[in-house]
């Protein structure tokens, strides 16, 4: 198994870097730089990185990622966002290279037609279920027959004796 | 009927579903690079016997690109497995020496020129493969990680078998074990030889 891998190294800068940020309180001074700059196009790499996994911290996405690994991709996006690349072009050129996992969206192929129509699948199947079930029920409602007067008296019977025995 | 056991049913296929989940491994993600050619790079060399190297110099033979650096705990893990396969001369082994300068290597503050981030990548390197071993035909080094992009690399160590035409045929991404090697890189090398 992968002991240790990018993410807790990561995981320890973070934890770190939190710790000089809130000792220092300057440390961010320095990222924000560039989007004062262009803020075009940081506006493009947020609206795409938002779209985009971080492969190493996988449940962030790019654009909220501290990890080294999704600072050097976002840094490879802008260069592209310069390049005017388009945004599907720029999603390709990660997929090309780290595969569907990095988009949050993935592509609708047969491949993944299980991820996208499976739930939607499963809440059919209960559906019929359910359907199934009910009319089952109503079927069995139905054959039973009203008491009639007899029977009746039976039960008050019943019932008088249960409350006071 | 029994009615009870459809949901018992139900929670079994439910636990056999978690069960295979629990067995696999979510930091391994299918490469989209098998199959495909290796991207191309020129890189400088830890011997400097060349000015740079690249996959071009390694085409008619099947080889393995491995991604590593000294701070990567792991990859002293799998580094005496690699250090006594290449002594088994079935591949050549390529070292590619990824972001070995990292930012909290440098100087707080200042920038290192390229050229520095080099020569120390170049001491760091040689030191540990004096102490370790030096499985590796040739060490290349991708200081900015630039490279490690074409590759989809995204956790060190990373394994790649690339053949004789420049195509990957496996991507490992973690740690190769025995295991790994005998049932999967050493059979494919032997058909890649082949053909």
């Amino acid at each position: 198994m992968i002991t240790n891998f990018l993410g807790i190294k990561r995981l320890m800068q973070g934890f770190f870097f939190l710790l000089a940020a809130a000792a220092v309180g300057t440390a961010q001074s320095k990222e924000a730089e560039p989007s004062a700059k262009e803020p075009l196009i940081e506006q493009r790499l947020i609206h795409i990185s938002e779209e985009l996994r971080c492969l190493v911290c996988q449940n962030e996405s790019l654009a909220s990622s501290r990890a080294e690994l999704a600072n050097d991709l976002r840094e490879e996006v802008r260069l592209l966002i310069r390049q005017d690349k388009s945004d599907a072009a720029i999603k390709a050129y990660l997929v090309e290279r780290y595969g569907d996992f990095v988009l949050y969206r993935p592509e609708v192929k047969p491949l993944t037609w299980l991820l996208w129509f499976g739930p939607f699948a499963l809440l059919l199947c209960g559906l019929v279920g359910m359907a199934l079930y009910v009319r089952q029920r109503q079927a069995v409602q139905k054959l039973a027959k009203p008491l009639s007067e007899k029977e009746r008296d039976q039960v008050r019977v019943l019932l008088k004796n249960g409350e006071s025995p | 009927m029994k009615k009870f056991l459809i949901p018992l049913g139900l929670f079994l296929v439910l636990v056999g579903f978690l069960a295979v989940g629990l067995t696999r491994n979510p930091q391994e993600i299918p490469s989209p690079l098998v199959g495909k050619s290796a991207p191309g790079f020129a890189l400088p060399t830890l011997d400097r016997s060349a000015p740079s190297f690249g996959p071009q110099d390694m085409r008619g033979q099947v080889w393995m690109l491995n991604v590593w650096a000294t701070w990567c705990v792991s990859c002293r893990e799998e580094h005496p497995l690699l250090v006594a396969f290449s002594k088994a001369n079935q591949l050549p082994i390529v070292g590619l020496s990824y972001k070995e300068i990292q930012s909290q290597d440098m100087p707080s503050g200042s920038k290192m020129s390229p050229e520095d981030k080099l020569q120390r990548a170049r001491e760091r390197s040689a030191q540990w493969l004096q102490r370790y071993g030096n499985p590796y035909a040739a060490t290349v080094f991708d200081l900015d990680g630039r490279v490690g992009i074409d590759y989809g690399v995204y956790g060190v160590p990373e394994t790649y078998v690339i053949d004789q035409k420049g195509v990957i045929r496996y991507k490992r991404v973690g740690v190769i074990t025995q295991e790994l090697l005998d049932a999967q890189i050493l059979p494919l090398v032997k058909k890649l030889n082949a053909l």
